[in-house]
């Protein structure tokens, strides 16, 4: 452990890395509570990019003059650091996505779809985000496959039994995410990866929040498929990751057809590149690749045990001045959760809290979050979100409640 | 509370957002179409009578929604009780100039007040569908013919 991680938490030194954080909404400081949607960048990131763009920037695989030489070597450095990040076994595991929304797209294509016949089951959770249902939707659409859902307990806990329970013979894939952006709640991936293995069914976890909130070992989780993004980790948009197992990439048909992800190209026939190459056809998001990478590097020098600590103090905090409100519901109380709080103010529209509490400099998300089918689940047509993030503070949960009940002195 | 956000919320929106006038299915409709914001979720269906002579002989909505697209489909049947397809239409046009933040010189006097209740709205651009969605509905029932649906 570094210096850094045994230092005291110092949330406000880290908020003047944040530049955005120091301006103002409708006149009030900002309080940013919509991280779950996105997280803000800091001046590492930001900066990364600039220089990169300003002094090595070139097109990537391609070229043999120098630039293009300096560029590479970046962009296969961000590779390895989020190889690094996610604990792989190996660089070829990580495969470069515009973010979490097509690295399951990926697998949907490349790895699911040839292995269905009509009939042939995916098991997913009813708090799946909507990137992790309607890749599913499509193969059920045009080849028969059949989406079986697992539902979780009023608390928003997952039983990884009822994943187990759920699987038959003809089950080809469970898709699961790590942490639900909406209740918070983290699943067990490694019990869920352990019982869907027994049964012989490989299991591609969404880890568009989980890899935001904690430390994540693919290898340990032994997971098959990990899907991140760059933006809500404090890097760029547009850029994003696909962790899968070197014996599963192998066995994959490529994603999208162009350059860079063939081997040779002849009038009447092509081959194709190992992978990673072979699913990243195109330029692809070079300065992006950089940013993340910085990112990342921002993240674990602060440590993500402490950011983790940091932002689970608050949610806690929050949680619990919420509950002592009249009229507000708090949806996801698992034990095992994120900083993550969807509430209702009985008899307020999300919308219209989240406009109100927007008026007071605070953001956060209303609506039902890419998440109908947990919405449906819970019988509510939407919920406000509030996500913290390792620059929140405890005086921004105050202002969240104090916003909170100014909405209710509105609605009377 | 910021002057905008007292005058987007007033009393008389919340009113109708919490007693909504003209609720529920119309049994006899001849034209209902459904409106939907899929970035929210919320819906309406708007309910309507048509007669031989092109007026509205009844109206109604049900749906879920916001403060803002429930208060404003309520104040839609209000005003729509009566009115011919021509003046309705009139009306939603007066209407859709008010959520976005300009003058409708066209309106009748006695409309023009009742509708500038919402005027509100259009200091808050993310909500100006929620205040329109009603609308929307309305026009696109009158355009389907008789009892059509559409999304």
């Amino acid at each position: 452990m570094n210096e850094a991680n045994t230092a005291a938490y110092d949330v406000v030194a880290l908020r003047r890395d944040f530049p955005i954080l120091s301006r103002q909404v409708h006149g009030r400081p900002l309080v940013y509570l919509d991280n779950a949607a996105s997280a803000q960048k800091p001046k590492a990131v930001i900066d990364a990019m600039t220089n990169f763009l300003t002094t090595e920037y070139a097109n990537v695989h391609r070229g043999v003059h120098y630039l293009s030489g300096v560029a590479t070597e970046r962009y296969e450095e961000a590779r390895r650091r989020i190889q690094r990040f996610l604990n792989a076994a190996h660089e070829e595991e990580i495969v470069y996505t515009k973010g979490g929304t097509e690295a399951i797209n990926l697998v949907a294509s490349s790895f699911l779809s040839p292995r269905i016949e009509p009939g042939d089951e995916i098991v997913l959770s009813i708090m799946e985000h909507h990137a992790n249902i309607v890749p599913w939707h499509f193969l059920r659409e045009r080849q028969g496959a059949v989406l079986k859902w697992v539902d979780v307990s009023d608390l928003g806990e997952l039983d990884p039994a009822d994943i187990a329970r759920a699987i038959t013979p003809r089950t080809k894939l469970v898709a699961i995410s790590h942490m639900s952006n909406v209740l918070g709640t983290a699943t067990d991936l490694r019990e869920i990866v352990r019982l869907a293995h027994e049964r012989g069914v490989p299991v591609l976890a969404d880890g568009c929040q989980g890899a935001v909130h904690g430390n994540v070992d693919v290898q340990a989780l032994d997971v098959d498929f990990y899907a991140i993004t760059g933006h809500k980790l404090y890097g760029p948009t547009g850029i994003g990751a696909l962790y899968g197992k070197r014996a599963h990439l192998k066995t994959m048909r490529p994603y999208q057809g162009g350059g860079e992800m063939i081997r040779e190209v002849t009038r009447d026939r092509v081959t194709y590149a190992d992978a990673p190459m072979r699913f990243e056809a195109g330029t692809p998001a070079i300065t992006e690749t950089v940013g993340l990478a910085a990112a990342l590097d921002y993240v674990e020098t602060i440590g993500r045990d402490r950011i983790a600590r940091h932002e689970m103090e608050l949610c806690r905090a929050a949680t619990r001045k919420l509950k002592e409100m009249n009229g507000v519901r708090i949806y996801g109380e698992a034990a095992d959760k994120g900083p993550i709080i969807s509430f209702e103010a009985i008899g307020i529209h999300a919308h219209d809290l989240a406009t109100i509490l927007d008026r007071e400099g605070v953001a956060v998300r209303g609506g039902h979050h890419c998440a109908q089918p947990l919405m449906e689940r819970f019988n509510v047509a939407g919920t406000a979100r509030a996500s913290f993030a390792l620059y929140n503070t405890m005086d921004e949960v105050d202002a969240l409640v104090a916003a909170v009940g100014e909405a209710r002195k509105v609605f009377g | 509370m910021d002057q905008n956000l007292r005058e987007l919320y007033q009393e008389i929106i919340l009113d109708h957002s919490r007693h909504p006038r003209h609720f529920g299915a119309l049994a006899d409709a001849n034209h209902i179409a459904e409106g939907h914001n899929p970035l929210c979720g919320d819906r309406v269906k708007v309910y309507l009578q048509v007669d031989a002579d092109n007026r509205i002989t009844d109206v109604s909505f049900e749906g879920r929604g916001c403060a803002i697209s429930v208060a404003s489909a309520s104040l839609m049947t209000d005003l729509l009780k009566g009115r011919s397809i021509a003046e309705s239409e009139h009306l939603m046009g007066g209407f859709l100039q008010l959520v976005k933040g300009e003058d409708a010189p066209d309106l009748p006097p006695d409309d023009r007040e009742q509708l500038e209740v919402m005027a509100g709205v259009s200091a808050f651009p993310m909500r100006v569908k929620c205040a329109t969605l009603a609308w929307h509905a309305m026009k696109s029932a009158l355009d389907s013919g008789s009892v059509a649906k559409t999304q």
